[in-house]
């Protein structure tokens, strides 16, 4: 039986430099390419040595396809195309495509420039990784060779996410990247039609999750803010530049606008004003609200917000401001979160997720004791697009997949919502670790046949057809006349054969199936009738059976 | 299979074709050339036009004052402008499945088929079709629905008047069907049944036909279309465009193969090389604004005018045009202007590499940054206060028959100054120009349409083969100004199948195969053997199971258990179970080596022939089966 093998190098049983391989049908693609980042060292990247030793990867590989541009999805692609070696094509929609190598610059930045590490890839190598990128339109079919097609869905979760299908023959996976299945201010909801997978790769990083409706936390979160504004604090909202930054804005962009606030925002990168005219050519990637009013009111020039100078952050006064990254790791939002820490007027407010080893992911555990005396208030506030427990079982019932898989989630909310799946859909839930293989067996693909009639057959193949009859004659002591007998000999066979096709037929003979049954009288002695039973070889069985059965007469109680 | 032409026009098509199951209707082009028989919708009172004389037949018989109206000798019906409309009696337009839009041109009779007609199906279009084509019947929309005519003229569609009329009056076809402009709503309603799909994307229509729309390259959006089935390809061919413009190149390779492709949409004007026009253009435009005078483009509000656009924006500061002001005046001027930056998917490659760096894909962003082009919605409003001459204004609509066109007509026509430029090619320009005649201002022609020549179309069809090609009566001829341009023509073998309005084609096609699903269990049952080297065969018993037009085979369900019998004696009556059908025999017995197997038997008749063998014998069972099996050794079983 042919059999889908999925083995995760990265984000099984865990949120970070996401990396999937899957073997389907003799083909071997890969699933995002990211990087960790709670780690500093090796474990950054995934262990690409699970797929070769030595050399390049480019023979073991007929492709790479990255769902979106957040770096634990793509942020270990230079490296592995540039460093271990990659040649082949690596699939991206548009959007992905065009600010994926902004955010891998952004990251190389960090590292190397300011951490001063060495032996990391070059702005030169994501250049030439970029080159290698093949765009993906949504709903296209791509047809990577003869036998691999793949095909992105709107997945939601940032500008440009896609799922994919890959589909060899008949067997086919989806893989759902990270998705959102309620729209939000500025995005989509992931949609996806009944294109029933083999299997079903699906993020879990809400696993256990069930969030209050969209509505209420926008309200909190405005309050919260409210509240510190009014009394003269600073709010930090530690973010990426792409994303979740530009829903925010939007929220306070309006909220500002209606309440008539003097505050200032502030955006802390450079990347502000870039990252806003990316949503603005991308328009068609955002909701509907949006892509319908664009013309007359783009949502994302705002009035209210400016950019952010490092200077700014020891102004007097209450003020907020976005800075990268989102997980307070590195960089601008690490030094403000540094400078404002001590004051319990402050405040943090964490929107998104934080992944293990950053001080994001420990602040929000209630780890105080960082190197800074840490007083201002900690808020967290899931505004991070993935889909919720809800959301993912309602993505099941969408795709209708016959096995299911857990990865980019931890190994204990996976096995809560693996032992839910199972229990509600009755279809088998895998969450292999990472390096852990997890086998699917499918249906065996039938090679292409011609099907013909036999006559249509014989024909083509130049051969005869060799016609075997068989004639029997049966001898019955049956004192009626002919047509009687066979009256009789039809009503017989009438209860014997349940479910045959019987017929009595106006030119004197009794048809079963095919079997033709005559009677004639004997010349000697007219209580004698001669039965002609014929069929041919196709009948042989049914045939046989009926001369032995009327060979042993009609019962008398026959009428 | 069958094709039902809807519209005789070669540009603006309207098929239905039906194939398997499913009703296709390929395209829903409005024809617009009817309006050039109506007078122009000025915009503001005009004294010229309301003075024109009532026609009058020779003989006097005939005065429709209040219809007919005669200028520099032609004949216009002074109405609301009417379009010709796809032919809605040849078949039941209810029944149609799926409409597959191929560009946003091609879909302007839409609200006339979805809305009153009784459809109920759904309209296949990629996004920029549909928002550009939106944005296309809005403006339409709107310069009717702003200058409203009381009067709608009808008595001159009167058979026996018609006849009497002088031409193009006189020749116009089915002019009782003619009809006025939708309204917003029919729009509103018409595209809220478009479903999108992007190129290459697979569409199944009722699992019967796989529909699939390819890039064509003539506009944002724009498509071929595939239509097949596991064992036929159809391919439909409507506007494509070989040269490098704004929109994604055409997708050619996957035409190939296919049984049918149907023809349509080639450039209206194969004598003219779009890349002269485009030069011609520009010059003409700077001599007049030179020597002081306004320069006039009628034109749409998408399309050509991007590139046209581009081409200026390259031009304008080497003609030392900076200080003149270029004006985009349509209702939709803003909205196109900003939609044509978001299709970045849609567009060229140059184009699209743009959009990642990130700058607008199109350098018209620049051109309005720098307020060197201004767009209005109308010559009201901002625009009044703002107009400078001499300067170049952008305006539709083409025909010169209704929209802000119109006005400009009448406010530059009469200065020799001014120059108008055509660069649509949908319209003939004498034909537009008509009732404005007498005119003093200058007049250029070139017309620029990237539509496929005859040179290209030929050599694609080298390259893709199709088995038939279908294409309009035109395109089987020269046309008729140019009589002897015989390669001004489709010329093929075999010779292409013409069709006019109201034709009813039989394609040439046979369907011998339909795919059938085989189930697992089924095939593992199946010993197929090595008949000929490389033919192997097995004979196949099973249901065969038809759902959503989707065949599969299955094993033949087993029989349940028979109930245990309550008379023990009757078990021998049992009918027997047929687990596998016998083999089917080929071969001939032959006489003398069977003649040596046969021993003395009771008295049996063995009818030996070429293809059969028949078998008398009385009820003897045993004899019967030693004699089969006898027969059978000599056989080949398959």
């Amino acid at each position: 039986m042919p059999e889908i093998k999925v083995t995760p190098l990265g984000a099984g049983q865990d949120v970070g430099r996401s990396c999937i391989l899957v073997s389907i049908g003799g083909k071997n693609i890969m699933l995002d390419c990211g990087m960790h980042m709670g780690y500093n060292d090796d474990r950054r990247f995934p262990d690409f040595s699970y797929i070769t030793q030595n050399g390049r990867l480019t023979e073991f590989l007929d492709c790479v396809i990255i769902s979106h541009f957040h770096l634990d999805h793509c942020g270990a692609l230079p490296f592995m195309s540039e460093m271990v070696g990659y040649d082949g094509p690596i699939y991206m929609t548009h959007p992905t495509k065009a600010i994926c190598p902004i955010l891998l610059e952004d990251f190389r930045k960090i590292t190397v420039d300011k951490k001063g590490e060495t032996n990391f890839f070059t702005s030169q190598m994501i250049k030439d990784c970029m080159k290698k990128v093949v765009p993906l339109n949504l709903h296209q079919t791509v047809q990577v060779d003869d036998e691999l097609e793949i095909k992105a869905y709107y997945a939601g979760h940032v500008l440009g996410a896609a799922m994919v299908q890959i589909k060899v023959g008949s067997e086919s996976v989806v893989y759902t990247g990270d998705y959102n299945m309620t729209p939000d201010r500025h995005l989509g909801a992931a949609w996806i039609d009944k294109c029933r997978p083999d299997i079903l790769i699906s993020e879990s990083t809400y696993a256990t999750t069930i969030r209050d409706s969209k509505r209420c936390r926008e309200r909190d979160f405005l309050k919260k803010v409210h509240e510190s504004i009014e009394r003269g604090g600073k709010v930090l909202i530690p973010v990426f530049a792409l994303g979740r930054a530009q829903e925010l804005c939007i929220l306070l962009e309006t909220f500002w606008e209606r309440m008539n606030l003097k505050a200032p925002i502030y955006f802390s990168t450079g990347l502000t004003e870039k990252a806003n005219h990316y949503y603005k050519l991308f328009i068609t990637w955002t909701n509907q609200k949006i892509r319908k009013t664009f013309v007359q009111r783009n949502m994302f020039e705002f009035k209210h917000i400016k950019a952010f100078d490092r200077s700014y952050a020891d102004n007097p006064g209450p003020m907020v401001v976005f800075a990268t990254p989102g997980m307070l790791h590195a960089g601008q939002s690490l030094q403000i979160f540094k400078k404002w820490a001590g004051n319990e007027k402050n405040m943090v407010i964490m929107p998104g997720y934080c992944v293990q080893g950053t001080i994001g992911h420990k602040i929000l555990n209630g780890q105080r004791k960082l190197e800074m005396e840490g007083r201002s208030t900690v808020e967290y506030m899931s505004f991070s697009a993935h889909a919720d427990a809800k959301g993912i079982m309602q993505l099941i019932r969408m795709a209708e997949p016959r096995n299911m898989l857990l990865v980019h989630g931890e190994a204990v909310k996976m096995e809560f919502l693996k032992g839910k799946i199972e229990q509600e859909f009755s279809i088998d839930c895998h969450m292999p670790a990472n390096g852990e293989t997890a086998t699917v067996t499918t249906n065996p693909s039938v090679p292409s046949l011609k099907l013909v009639s036999s006559e249509q057959a014989l024909k083509e193949l130049g051969l005869n057809e060799h016609q075997l009859r068989f004639t029997c004659r049966v001898q019955l002591q049956d004192p009626h006349s002919d047509p009687d007998t066979l009256n009789r000999i039809y009503t017989h066979l009438k209860s014997v054969l349940k479910g045959y096709t019987i017929q009595h037929l106006p030119d004197g003979t009794v048809m079963v199936e095919s079997i033709v049954i005559k009677v004639s009288s004997s010349a000697e002695d007219p209580n004698t009738k001669v039965l002609l039973l014929s069929w041919s070889y196709q009948d042989e069985d049914l045939g046989s059976f009926l001369s032995t059965l009327l060979k042993k007469g009609l019962p008398s109680g026959l009428c | 299979m069958k094709l039902y032409c809807l519209s005789g026009h070669p540009t603006l098509p309207c098929n239905v074709l039906k194939f398997k199951s499913t009703t296709i209707m390929l395209d829903c082009g409005l024809d617009t050339t009817s309006v050039l028989n109506f007078l122009p919708l000025p915009l503001v009172h005009s004294p010229r036009l309301s003075k024109l004389p009532s026609w009058v037949s020779k003989d006097g018989t005939i005065n429709l004052e209040k219809e007919l109206k005669e200028c520099a000798g032609r004949v216009f019906v002074d109405s609301q402008p009417e379009f010709c409309l796809p032919e809605r009696e040849l078949l039941d337009l209810s029944t149609i499945d799926v409409i597959l839009i191929s560009n946003y041109h091609c879909m302007m009779a839409l609200p006339y088929i979805t809305e009153h007609t009784g459809f109920t199906g759904t309209v296949y279009a990629t996004e920029p079709t549909l928002q550009i084509g939106r944005l296309l019947m809005e403006e339409l929309v709107n310069f009717m629905e702003r200058v409203p005519k009381a009067q709608s003229a009808t008595c001159w569609k009167n058979k026996e008047i018609q006849r009497m009329l002088p031409g193009p009056l006189k020749d116009a076809v089915d002019v009782w069907t003619w009809k006025r402009s939708y309204s917003m709503q029919e729009v509103n309603s018409a595209l809220s049944k478009v479903q999108l799909v992007g190129y290459s994307q697979k569409v199944e229509l009722f699992g019967a036909v796989q529909v699939s729309p390819l890039s064509s390259g003539y506009s944002l959006g724009s498509s071929n279309w595939i239509i097949q089935s596991h064992h036929e390809k159809v391919a439909y061919v409507s506007g494509s465009s070989l040269l490098t413009t704004h929109p994604q190149p055409m997708d050619q390779s996957s035409l190939k193969n296919s049984d049918v492709l149907i023809l349509t949409g080639l450039t209206q004007m194969p004598t003219a090389n779009p890349d002269g026009m485009l030069g011609e253009f520009c010059s003409n435009l700077a001599m007049t604004i030179r020597a002081g005078g306004n320069v006039l483009v009628p034109c749409y509000s998408s399309g050509v005018i991007y590139d046209l656009l581009e081409c200026l924006y390259q031009f304008i500061e080497s003609a030392n045009l900076g200080t003149t002001p270029f004006y985009f005046i349509s209702p939709v001027a803003n909205s196109s202007l900003e939609f044509s930056q978001i299709f970045a998917e849609w567009l060229c490659h140059n184009k699209q590499s743009k959009v990642y760096l990130p700058e607008p894909p199109f350098p018209h962003a620049e051109l309005i940054q720098t307020n060197k082009l201004k767009h209005y919605p109308s010559i009201h409003g901002d625009f009044s206060s703002e107009f400078r001459q001499p300067c170049v204004v952008f305006t539709g609509h083409p025909s010169l028959r209704f929209g802000d066109v119109v006005h400009f007509m009448e406010l530059w026509g009469k200065s020799s100054l001014n120059t108008i430029i055509f660069t649509e090619p949908d319209f003939s320009y004498l034909d537009a120009l008509a009732p404005y005649q007498p005119l003093a201002m200058k007049c250029v022609y070139c017309p620029i349409d990237t539509r496929l020549n005859f040179h290209q179309v030929s050599k694609l069809l080298k390259e893709v083969q199709p088995l038939h090609v279908v294409c309009p009566e035109q395109y089987t001829q020269p046309p008729l100004t140019q009589s002897h341009r015989s390669d001004l023509m489709l010329e093929l073998q075999p010779p292409p199948m013409p069709y006019r309005r109201c034709s009813v084609l039989n394609l040439p096609f046979r369907r011998r195969y339909e795919r059938v699903y085989i189930l697992p269990e089924l095939a593992n049952s199946l010993v197929p053997s090595e008949i000929k080297p490389g033919v192997s065969m097995a004979t196949v018993s099973a249901v065969l199971h038809s759902k959503d037009n989707k065949h599969t085979l299955q094993s033949v369900p087993k029989p349940p258990p028979a109930p245990p019998s309550k008379k023990r004696k009757r078990v021998m009556e049992e009918p027997p179970v047929v687990l596998a059908p016998k083999p089917l025999l080929s071969g001939a017995v032959p006489l003398e080596a069977f003649l040596v197997t046969l021993q003395k038997a009771e008295d049996t008749l063995i009818q030996l022939e070429e293809d059969g063998t028949h078998i008398v014998c009385d009820n003897n069972e045993p004899l019967r089966t030693t004699l089969r099996d006898l027969v059978l050794r000599f056989l080949q079983k398959l």
